[in-house]
């Protein structure tokens, strides 16, 4: 019997803080990848901020899970999406987001790039591919 | 419930992880570890000490497989497999080695 192995995607929509939307779903990707989970993770409208570089808490008493992200390579989480659409509305570029990679122990842990910056019809694509949705 | 400490008292969760991971002194582990009946060797602080500094640069307790690959890369094969990591924590070397650096519960552990 074979296995089927099913295509999760986690959509990320909200801004980063705010509500509590934004760390769950991270918990619940780190979560789903240690358990072996092919996981795909996709960012969106406000969701672009969460892969802001120098996010500050400290005004807002929350905690700056921001560095979590960059674990995401360590879980075998290798890709990433980010609307293209989004960021030119927000007035962002690819610039102002971390450098998230993931490292290929098959390539002498060479460093590969995690994020691709997508169109909104590739984004509409990819949902359409995924067997799971998850939207946070 | 509380553990002392030389003197002072440390507030623990209900599975005892440390409430407050800024209160962690090495002598928590030890401590820790004596309840446990372990004896904690260098080999074993190497793999505390490791643990703090992810928690440092990620703000997550690495669950245990991230945990063996990322020593793997770090402190060479040999060190990086569950064998050598569960000879070292024989409750689980995420489990039990995150409780003795002050850390989380890994995420995803039950």
């Amino acid at each position: 019997m074979s296995e089927i192995v099913k295509q999760f995607l986690y959509l990320n929509r909200r801004a980063p803080y705010g509500t509590i939307y934004a760390w769950e779903s991270l918990e619940v990707v780190l979560i789903g990848a240690a358990f072996d989970q092919v996981v795909s993770l996709a960012f969106l409208d406000d969701g672009v901020f969460q892969l802001t570089k120098q996010q500050d808490t400290t005004g807002i008493g929350m905690k700056n899970f921001s560095p979590t992200y960059a674990a995401l390579g360590d879980y075998d989480v290798k890709k990433i999406f980010v609307e293209r659409e989004s960021l030119e509305e927000r007035g962002l570029t690819i610039d102002d987001l971390q450098h998230l990679t993931w490292e290929d122990e098959d390539d002498d842990w060479a460093e590969k790039d995690s994020i691709t910056v997508v169109s909104r019809a590739e984004m509409a694509a990819l949902m359409d591919d995924a067997d799971v949705i998850f939207s946070f | 419930m509380p553990i002392e400490v030389n003197g002072k008292m440390f507030e623990t969760d209900e599975e005892g992880y440390l409430a407050n991971i800024n209160d962690w002194e090495p002598g928590v582990a030890t401590v820790m570890s004596k309840e446990d009946d372990l004896e904690l060797t260098d080999e074993h602080w190497d793999i505390i000490n490791f643990l703090r500094e992810y928690y440092e640069e990620y703000q997550i307790a690495p669950a245990v497989r991230v945990l063996t690959k990322a020593v793997g890369k770090k402190m060479g094969k040999d060190k990086g497999n569950s064998k050598y990591l569960y000879g070292l924590f024989p409750y689980g070397p995420a489990k039990q080695a995150c409780r003795y650096a002050g850390l989380p519960k890994p995420t995803g552990c039950v």
